[in-house]
């Protein structure tokens, strides 16, 4: 048996992916395509990576931004979905855990970060 | 015409459709299936062919079948299954059969072995609740009763009851291709199939219903009262 997995996402895996890990902040621009309109617009999501899982073709990473009124919006994509336009790398930080979901849980000074 | 093909189920991935949104597919490779005996109404009292797919190795093939194989020119086959045909004249031995008879969009019925998990108790064989964990209870993962005392006075024959489980043969119906990769005789289907990885499977058009594909039209804008009233 032949490496099919990797054959079949031989074109999506192509996709040039900038590096990054938990706690940086990326822009990403989404393709969004309405119902009932043909035209496809771009959405920006902006905010800090607090997780990678995953592996091959099912990569993901959650994002999670301080959407208006501090509510905390955290939404999750395949690395090599389609439906990301580009991913920009806004700031390197260091930090010292994989996962930031304490983020999401703890106090008003962490929400700054 | 041959409604059923055969292939081996490599595994499962995931791969994004148009709209990008994710669709888990499994991976079936797809070797060509060769002709090597027609059966008809006259001799055999029904119309089929006989399907040969997969290789193994030529010292493993007994003399009988390495000269009923030779009839259809192959040096080795490994799985050897009848496939009901309407006409079998329309195929010679050797004919292939492959990939090429599904496209995308299409539906299929794919039939397999499914995985072994051999002695199983009723929790797991046949989805029984069990009894509570905790509370001083006895019965944690039992079957609790069987049938009733005074009347029938006996155990119902095909009471559910812990036993052998896995191992039959499924048939998943309607599973969407999702894709054809001809040139890596993949197939792409959308969901699960049967067995474990190199599982040899049966797959066929569809026999459910399928939905004719109706294309949507522009909805027509309607007047609104304003412009009737301006004459529009």
């Amino acid at each position: 048996m032949s490496n099919f997995a990797a054959k079949i996402s031989q074109e999506a895996l192509k996709k040039d992916i900038p590096k990054f890990t938990a706690g940086d902040k990326v822009r990403l621009s989404l393709k969004i395509k309405e119902k009932g309109e043909k035209k496809e617009r771009i959405q920006i999501f902006e905010g800090r990576v607090i997780a990678r899982s995953g592996s091959g073709i099912g990569k993901t990473f959650t994002v999670r931004k301080i959407a208006a009124g501090g509510v905390g919006v955290e939404r999750t994509f395949p690395v090599y979905s389609p439906s990301i336009d580009a991913i920009k790398v806004l700031e390197k930080t260091k930090v010292r855990r994989a996962k930031l979901y304490y983020l999401s849980r703890s106090g008003k000074e962490l929400k700054k970060l | 015409m041959i409604n059923t093909i055969f292939g081996t189920k490599l595994g499962m991935t995931q791969v994004f459709n148009d709209s990008g949104d994710v669709v888990p597919v499994t991976v079936i490779e797809i070797k060509p299936c060769v002709v090597l005996q027609k059966k008809t109404i006259s001799r055999d009292g029904y119309n089929a062919v006989q399907l040969g797919y997969g290789e193994k190795k030529e010292k493993l093939i007994n003399k009988p079948l390495k000269n009923h194989l030779k009839k259809a020119n192959v040096l080795s086959i490994r799985h050897i299954r009848e496939v009901r045909v309407e006409n079998p004249d329309e195929y010679k031995l050797g004919d292939k059969v492959g990939i090429s008879m599904f496209k995308t969009g299409d539906y299929v019925d794919v039939k397999g072995q499914s995985r072994g998990k051999g002695m199983a108790g009723g929790m797991k064989r046949w989805n029984f609740s069990g009894g509570p964990k905790s509370h001083g209870c006895t019965n944690k993962r039992g079957p609790g009763g069987l049938s009733a005392s005074s009347y029938p006075s006996r155990v119902f024959k095909g009471t559910h009851m812990a036993g052998r489980m896995g191992n039959d043969a499924i048939k998943v119906l309607k599973l969407e291709v999702i894709d054809i990769r001809e040139k890596d005789s993949f197939m792409l289907v959308k969901g699960a199939v049967p067995g474990s990885k190199n599982n040899f499977l049966a797959i066929s058009k569809t026999k459910r219903h399928v939905k004719p594909k109706v294309e949507k039209k522009e909805p027509v804008k309607k007047a609104t009262k304003k412009q009737i009233k301006r004459g529009k």
